[in-house]
């Protein structure tokens, strides 16, 4: 049993000896604030920590479960069990709203928007007879479970407790799958993601539902374990503070969110003690630390409590369990000689800078295709408009018979066409094997729920054992388990082309993939290539290492200042006076 | 309603419209400077207002103090930086001492002059000048050495700088609230509307501020160096523009303008010490309707919210910042469909 899972079984074997010993009655309530609170710090884990988005209304979705519940089962008579969902529903629905109309732009306007929102709410609540204004709503039914009461002690303890531990579990479940590795790499930018064909924009907005959903439940329990509710504790101040949780225990971690909102308690109820004694007046001082502390995590140790715990733990290496698992379906290749990339006199103007100017040339399947030219020639900027990263200014992109020019990156990946980058992109923090699964995201299926009741393991070991065929073929089955943050720059690129092979192209597009690699390994990737070639698949290159690029090339293109200087076989080009004098000059 | 209800309306919109103005300015300038959303622009609202207050009464203000102790820690901060890259304790303890120049020099003023009962411009000059120190202290001690990090960041730490100065402000200021002598008592009748000294200072400080902004950002070598950095720092630091003094600057001119702010604000209402965060807010929801990098846009939209403030406290007063903070949302929604799909800021 490895130390992570006896900590585990610690922490349930410390929760029912809690409930069981004669513990006070204080702590046990105070526990079951922590429990409750934790559960709308997990989401802003999922939110903040994992997607690197960030919200000021989790206090405001933790008000919406509680005052649905409330409200619903005070003045309607309706079961707990049933505002639960009813809840939950408002809660989606608002969070829904606020999602898509903030998520389509940068960053920072979901705060904003939650910023507004919660305090429209809080004044909100605070303002509506029907809600009973500032003094809230009273006398809440607790929680019964066929007519028996499970009361505000031990049970209800049992109850939060065994809902932390199954949310802090599930959400590390769901980071563990194929939707959580998509989540993992919107922090990165939506670049490379969108170019794996994942809709970035979807799961932005679906990891704000499932943060605000987790904060209603928490809201739920609040208001049948408090049987009262009020404005104050669903105010902004309190939103922010759920934040400041996250941050001290590690929004990185799932384990941070108890981390921190233990942390905060314990802390918060010393300092209330200690610091109006000190000051020699009452108010609420501890502001002053909790935001100074703010501001010393975020400068010397950004990655919370939790961080240092997690560092000391011994990292399980993933069991390689997938040898017997089938293989992924593969999609129809295109007949051998089939007309693949047919590319029309594209141009691309940025204001006045014709960048690439009509550009013609077509790729057929099994044929690798160079793309070269000088620095600034325009290269890159043409691969970006086959691949759906910049927009046409004019011209047309046919992709085995299909208009692809104006589509998104994301819906071009899933028609067959990969890529990797000049720059490479790729999640530093997961292993080798985990960003080149990421490549098969399209080819799997299962969703969040799937992956949070670990239902989803089958379709896994598929997705692994694709990848780690992909990466033994280009001869890093070594490799598997390192962090891809620690490869250096040679290997990161070959990482980029096994995770572009898990998309199951049709057509390869190589953005310089033999800068900084050594000669025995550019050998190997020519080896690779033409493998590949011989499997039917097309492939556009662009590559500054000539020896290479004559090397493999069955045709090539030549780019200079965004025009065509000619296209022809490696020999034409190489005698051609033109293609000299674009990479040499001209002599006068 | 009638007409003139709707008149005095207006002008009390236009009038808080002009205060929630300067702050959105503040917030667009800090904004593309340093890529702050300077959540605490508020406070240095309270930290104006109180201060003044304060020395009516001809008590020294706990602004002195707590300006002395921050300086004391930028100085630290500032002298230990230098010794840890420089290894020279002369050149440290010079540089220690620039950051304490200002705030020492004011605050002995303040002291000397606080029993005095000075008169009350001079006490607002005194307050401007005080609460001004503020800025750069505070970009020293919070935000310096996290410049170069991501925005999400930099929006907590100014959620952390918030709670902060709140909480501080409740220590130096105590619980009590204050409402400021008028600066002007005179009152003008424009037929059915009737014009308070307040509002037309009010309205004019607003309006001097704005254009000397405008020369700053047009005339001034400074000036133009913020509005370099803004468009591109790391090209901005190329030709020697230094993105920290650009930061200290910055938080200089919002703390100035927060601190007018509440000169401003102080004599029509009662300011407690955690009142600035809403007017701040206010301020903020006017530059979001700029989109945080439009000064015009911003202005409008703060004259926009203060008179719809000003009428929906009129037809619903209980639901007077439910309106106000709700309408970021069709702004928000407005911004998205006619920027939409621009979401790439890595």
């Amino acid at each position: 049993m490895g130390i992570r899972r006896a900590g585990l079984a610690a922490l349930v074997l410390a929760i029912v000896l809690l409930a069981v010993l004669p513990v006070p009655e204080f702590w046990i309530t105070q526990l079951n604030y922590i429990g409750i609170a934790t559960l709308a710090v997990l989401g802003l884990v999922l939110l903040t920590g994992i997607g690197g988005l960030t919200s000021f209304g989790q206090a405001a979705f933790v008000g919406v479960g509680a005052y649905t519940s409330a409200y619903l089962t005070v003045n309607a008579g309706f079961s707990p069990w049933l505002t639960l969902l009813m809840g939950l529903a408002l809660t989606l629905a608002s969070a829904l709203v606020l999602g898509w109309i903030t998520l389509r732009m940068s960053g920072h306007y979901l705060p904003l928007a939650t910023l507004g929102w919660g305090l429209s709410l809080y004044y909100l609540m605070g303002n509506l007879d029907a809600l009973g204004k500032y003094d809230g709503i009273l006398n809440i039914p607790g929680l019964s479970l066929f007519g028996w009461q499970i009361g505000q002690g031990r049970v209800f303890f049992l109850i939060t407790a065994a809902l932390v531990l199954l949310g802090t579990l599930s959400l590390g479940f769901l980071l563990d799958s194929r939707v959580g590795r998509a989540i993992r790499s919107l922090k990165s930018g939506t670049l490379m993601a969108e170019a794996m064909g994942i809709p970035t924009l979807r799961f932005k907005i679906g990891i704000f539902l499932l943060a605000a959903l987790f904060a209603s439940l928490s809201g739920w329990l609040y208001a049948h374990f408090q049987r009262s509710v009020n404005p104050s504790p669903f105010g902004i101040q309190l939103g922010i503070e759920y934040l400041f949780m996250a941050v001290l225990g590690g929004a990185g971690y799932v384990w941070g969110a108890l981390a921190g909102v233990t942390i905060t308690k314990l802390l918060a109820d010393q300092l209330q003690v200690v610091l109006p004694q000190l000051i020699g007046a009452s108010g609420s001082y501890e502001t002053i630390v909790f935001g100074v502390l703010l501001v010393l995590i975020l400068k010397y140790a950004p990655d919370g409590v939790w961080d240092f715990i997690d560092r000391r733990l011994p990292r399980a290496r993933r069991k390689v369990n997938w040898g017997d698992a089938p293989a992924l379906e593969h999609k129809p290749k295109p007949a051998a000689g089939d007309l693949v990339l047919d590319v029309q006199s594209v141009r691309k103007e940025f204001g006045g800078l014709v960048a690439v100017n009509d550009i013609s040339f077509q790729i057929r399947a099994g044929e690798i295709v160079g793309l070269i030219g000088p620095n600034g020639a325009g290269k890159s900027t043409t691969f970006n408009l086959i691949t759906g990263v910049l927009g046409l200014t004019r011209g047309a992109v046919t992709f085995r018979g299909e208009p692809i020019a104006g589509l998104p990156s994301r819906d071009i990946a899933r028609k067959g066409m990969a890529r990797t980058f000049q720059h490479v992109k790729m999640i530093p923090d997961m292993t080798v094997l985990e960003n080149v699964a990421l490549g098969a995201h399209t080819r799997g299926h299962k969703g969040v729920l799937a992956a949070m009741a670990r239902l989803d393991r089958h379709e896994e070991r598929m997705l692994f054992k694709e990848a780690q065929r992909q990466l033994e073929r280009i001869g890093m089955g070594e490799m598997l388990h390192d962090s891809a943050g620690n490869l250096p720059m040679g290997l990161q690129r070959l990482l980029e082309i096994a995770r572009a092979l898990c998309a199951d192209p049709a057509l390869l597009l190589l953005d310089e993939p033999a800068a900084g690699l050594r000669l025995k390994e550019k050998q190997a990737l020519v080896q690779v290539l033409r493998q590949l070639r011989g499997e039917g698949i097309s492939i556009l290159l662009v590559e500054h290492d000539m020896d290479l690029v004559m090397e493999v090339c069955d045709r090539l293109v030549v780019m200079e200042f965004g025009t065509q200087l000619m296209e022809g076989t490696p020999r034409e080009v190489q005698q051609s006076p033109a293609v000299r004098a674009a990479y040499l000059g001209t002599e006068h | 309603m009638d007409f003139s209800i709707a008149g005095i309306l207006l002008v009390d919109g236009l009038t808080n419209g002009a205060i929630y103005a300067l702050l959105g300015l503040a917030t667009v300038l800090v904004f593309t400077v340093t890529r702050v959303i300077f959540i605490p622009q508020g406070e240095f609202v309270t930290y104006g207002a109180l201060t003044l207050a304060i020395l009516q009464t001809g008590k020294v203000p706990g602004t002195v103090w707590l300006l002395l102790l921050l300086a004391a820690l930028a100085a630290l901060a500032e002298g230990y930086d230098h010794w840890r890259h420089h290894h020279a304790a002369l050149a440290a303890v010079r540089s220690a001492t620039k950051v304490l120049v200002f705030p020492v020099f004011i605050s002995m003023v303040t002291i000397w002059v606080a029993p005095m009962q000075v008169s009350l411009l001079f006490q607002a000059l005194l307050t401007l000048c005080l609460v001004t120190a503020f800025g750069p202290l505070v970009y020293r001690l919070a935000y310096q050495s996290l410049a170069d990090a991501s925005s999400l960041v930099l929006l907590i730490v100014s959620v952390g700088v918030h709670f902060a100065l709140t909480g501080l402000g409740l220590v130096f200021f105590g619980a009590e609230g204050y409402r400021n002598p008028s600066f002007w008592d005179a009152r003008f009748t424009l037929g059915a509307l009737t014009l308070s000294g307040q509002a037309v200072i009010i309205g004019i400080s607003s309006l001097v501020l704005i254009v000397l902004l405008w020369l700053f950002f047009e005339r001034s070598l400074r000036g133009k160096a913020l509005r370099a950095t803004a468009v591109n720092r790391l090209g901005a630091r190329l030709v020697g523009i230094s993105s920290q003094s650009a930061g200290r600057l910055t938080l200089a001119m919002a703390a100035l303008i927060g601190a007018l702010s509440g000169l401003l604000i102080g004599p029509t209402t009662t300011v407690f010490f955690d009142s600035g965060f809403l007017i701040g807010l206010k301020g903020f929801v006017a530059a979001v309707i700029g989109g945080l990098a439009s000064y015009p846009g911003a202005l409008l939209g703060a004259l926009l919210v203060g008179i719809i403030e000003a009428f929906a406290s009129f037809w619903a007063s209980a639901f007077k910042e439910v309106i106000v903070f709700t309408l970021i949302l069709p702004v928000l929604l407005w911004l998205s469909v006619t920027h939409g799909h621009s979401d790439e800021d890595h």
